[in-house]
């Protein structure tokens, strides 16, 4: 019979120790199935960030550097710089991206620097025990915002994928989401082209996913994928901001 | 003299609140005391242990390798520790979700269903103080009474969940004085 | 008010409150995010500052800035964010300001791990941010002490304008002990306007301050650096803090050791005392200044065989020791710096080999050949 589903041979066998009902396995699955489909793996070099993901190398089959908080985009860049034939990719969380290593990507996308960065945004520090992030939303209960998000002490969300794509430097630039089936399709496509981007060595990629974590957010599964649907999504809305072609 | 007291079982059974509970307890009784968790990525859904210490002169090491008492709330935490526990302390098991036994004949081991009798007792939340009741009672390393008081005082802005706890911690006791 | 069961980190929050300290700055990091976590509810009731920075650099600065405006200002993390402030707190030192910084040490180098070490020694006592600065770092070894350093630290600061570092591990932070805290501490900063950029109407001064660490003139600049070294040389006079333990027998092997692991060698002290082996144990509270004269004359005793220093980092202290000891007796180190902490029974038999006459440990300082 034929197999018409298996495991992506960029994934590795292990378990991952992601909580259940959370989507950073999904997104790891499209990752890897792109690499898988451009024929890449043998010469991908993964950054893995500082966060919940820090243990992406155990699950792809690919070579990975292990980041400081916030730094892959300066890791990449140092990578590609030296060897332009290798497919990079750095896979960053809210906390590593948009607080602590803000300075790090926006400069590597103004210089258009030629590797692609998977941006999982779920609206919290998850590894550290659900803190405040720039991305937490206005009035969301996190451990460090006990009383609820204040945007007249901290701010508004940021929306990292307007930021970036404001920068004048041709880039691609998406936000998706992997909260159902189709939504997960987009996101795949999404995550595609940003690859295709890069190996033909045309632009600085970056997806914006919007990703789940019950654990700290204290919902059930189905509960996170509503409150992405019903909370994350009317602010951070999704589609492509900017292609090289804009 | 010094005891110490290891509490485990998964992440999410209340492991660290009943240790607090007895570690407060024994700060009321005017002894030293200290309650160490292990903390790190393990915590989620995984195995969680807490360690109380409980002394009379100031706590040296907070590093516990062979405890006197062990209250293991899942099967991992038994076979974990069981071999740990120092001769002529407490075992007690969490018979609800543990089919087995200590294999140690030089210890106090005693089995509650303490799933069954928490549920009874209106949550299966309480299962930690009932497990906590029935250790008290049985080891006899603090005064019942004060114990009382000190769940009293953990729960007291939820009378709901008070009444429930404090049914828990009657029936854990009444489980192992028999 | 009586004794409270508290987290070290907890402890940590209210003794800076306790000690008049309404400003916090921090970025989440395990193991200490327990002290944000607190004051971001509890800063808030007191009327105080809260703010979850942006990064461990960022946050350096803010305390920078506020340390430069004359308020009281402190900040807690733990190794690899300390590493992001060494930046910041090199130029705190050299504009001579007072601030507080707490470092819950984890596991490292590099991203290492999340448990208890002391591998942040070197960097807390010689400095690890740039130039010919010193922090005054302090040990505490109990949720008692560490709340009760915090809230000295804050005079100290100010006493000698400069930075002051509570350096405690993991466990410090995780684990629950009684507490006690004085009911009202809160002192303001007494000499400030000398130096703070506070602005010349809060002062009522024509003077302006100016708060900088530029000195571009080579005798000007040494000049600077002879000011600060004064500073840490008075330091060495007036701020040296240590306990001892066991040190009245007749001890044929001597310990030094701080924070928890000084708790697990006094365990190791009375358990070789019950089988007739004297131990002592010398504890330094500061670990700059350090108590060099008090390890030295310990180890002088003429009983005493051997000094071994006993640390959860793979030989920092133990430099500190032998220079200290200065050759009257042969140093030796033992250690582990993966997160496991060094049980009392590992304890009792280094030394028990060091009384017997042969250092056993792997890559010892002691030359045994
Ligand atoms: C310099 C430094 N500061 C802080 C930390 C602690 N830390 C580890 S992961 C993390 C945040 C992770 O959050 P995010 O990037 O949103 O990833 P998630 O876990 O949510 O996927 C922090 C603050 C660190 N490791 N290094
Ligand atoms: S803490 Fe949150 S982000 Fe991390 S694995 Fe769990 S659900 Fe996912
Ligand atoms: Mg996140």
């Amino acid at each position: 019979m034929a197999k018409t589903f298996t495991k992506p041979r960029s994934l590795s066998d292990q378990y991952t120790h992601y909580c259940p009902g959370c989507t950073h396995g999904v997104i790891h699955r499209l990752v890897a199935e792109t690499i898988d489909e451009l024929g890449v793996m043998e010469r991908t070099v993964g950054i893995a960030p500082v966060g919940c993901a820090v243990l992406a190398y155990n699950y792809f089959n690919c070579d990975f550097q292990e980041a400081a908080h916030g730094r892959a985009p300066a890791m990449a860049t140092g990578i590609k710089r030296v060897r332009p034939d290798l497919v990079v990719f750095t896979y960053q969380g809210d906390g590593d991206l948009a607080s602590i290593g803000m300075g790090e990507i926006v400069h590597a996308a103004n210089r258009g620097e030629k590797f692609t960065t998977i941006f999982v945004n779920n609206a919290v520090y998850g590894m550290t025990g659900g803190q405040m992030a720039p991305t937490t939303m206005p009035g969301q209960r996190t451990t460090t915002s006990p009383a609820g998000r204040d945007v007249q002490q901290v701010g508004m969300p940021i929306k990292v994928a307007e930021l970036l794509a404001a920068l004048q430097t041709p880039a691609f630039i998406s936000r998706q989401t992997v909260i159902d089936p189709k939504s997960i399709r987009k996101a795949k496509q999404a995550i595609r082209r940003a690859f295709e981007y890069q190996v033909a060595g045309r632009c600085f990629s970056l997806v914006e996913v919007l990703s789940t974590c019950p654990t700290n957010w204290g919902k059930t599964p189905l509960e996170a994928v509503d409150w992405v649907r019903d909370t994350m999504l009317p602010y951070y809305p999704l589609g492509d901001l900017k292609t090289p072609e804009d | 003299m010094q005891s110490e007291v290891k509490f485990a079982g998964f992440g999410g059974q209340g492991i660290l609140l009943s240790a607090k509970i007895l570690a407060h307890a024994a700060l009321e009784a005017g002894h030293e005391v200290v309650w160490i968790p292990s903390y790190g990525p393990e915590m989620r859904g995984g195995t969680a242990y807490c360690t109380v210490v409980i002394g009379d002169r100031p706590i040296g090491s907070p590093i516990i390798k062979n405890p006197r008492h062990l209250i293991a709330m899942n099967r991992p935490s038994l076979e974990k520790f069981a071999a740990t526990i120092r001769p002529g302390g407490v075992i007690l098991i969490n018979q609800s979700l543990v089919p087995i036994g200590s294999g140690r004949d030089d210890v106090d081991e005693l089995a509650v269903p303490v799933n069954e009798l928490a549920v009874a007792a209106g949550s299966l939340r309480a299962a930690n103080i009932v497990a906590l009741g029935a250790f008290v009672a049985r080891s006899r390393i603090l005064d019942f009474t004060l114990l009382r008081r000190c769940v009293e005082a953990e729960f007291a802005a939820k009378p709901k969940v008070l009444r429930i706890n404090q049914d828990a911690l009657e029936k854990g006791r009444a489980a192992a004085v028999g | 008010m009586g004794k409270i069961l508290m987290k070290g980190n907890e402890a940590i929050g209210e003794a800076a409150i306790r000690a008049g300290c309404l400003n916090y700055f921090a970025y989440p990091i395990t193991p200490q995010s327990e002290v944000a976590e607190y004051l971001s509810w509890r800063m808030p009731e007191v009327g105080g500052v809260f703010l979850q920075g942006e990064s461990e650099v960022a946050v350096g600065y803010m305390l920078f800035g506020a340390a430069g405006a004359g308020e009281r200002v402190f900040t807690t993390s733990s190794s690899p964010g300390i590493s992001l402030m060494s930046e910041a707190i090199s130029y705190i030192a050299a504009a001579q300001l007072p601030a507080v910084f707490v470092n819950i040490i984890r596991g490292g180098p590099g991203l290492g791990g999340i448990l208890p070490s002391q591998g942040d020694y070197f960097q807390a006592t010689k400095g690890g941010g740039h130039g010919d600065y010193r922090l005054l770092v302090m040990a505490p070894a109990s949720v008692q002490e560490t709340a009760e350093m915090v809230m000295q630290a804050f005079p100290l600061a100010e006493k000698y304008r400069n930075p002051v570092m509570i350096l405690g591990d993991g466990l410090i932070g995780q684990m629950m002990e009684p507490v006690e805290f004085p009911d009202h501490l809160r002192t303001a900063p007494s000499n400030k306007d000398e130096w703070a950029s506070s602005g010349m109407s809060t002062r009522g001064s024509s003077r302006r301050n100016l708060v900088k660490s530029l000195f571009l003139d080579p005798e000007t600049l040494n000049n600077q650096n002879l000011l600060l070294k004064a500073k840490y040389d008075r330091m060495k006079r007036e701020e040296v803090r240590y306990e001892g333990y066991n040190l009245q027998g007749d001890y044929r092997v001597l310990i030094v050791s701080y924070g928890t692991m000084s708790r697990v060698c006094r365990t190791a002290v009375d358990n070789l005392k019950a089988q007739g082996l004297e131990v002592g144990l010398l504890r330094p509270q500061t670990l700059f200044p350090f108590p060099e004269r008090a390890i030295r004359e310990a180890a002088g005793k003429s009983t005493c065989r051997a000094v071994i220093s006993i640390e959860m980092s793979m030989g920092q202290m133990v430099e500190d020791v032998e220079r200290s000891v200065r050759g009257i007796r042969s140093v030796h180190w033992y250690g582990k710096c993966g997160g496991d902490v060094p049980t009392p029974e590992e304890i009792m038999e280094v030394v028990r080999d060091l009384d017997d006459g042969g250092c056993q440990t792997p890559g010892c300082i002691c030359d045994k050949e």
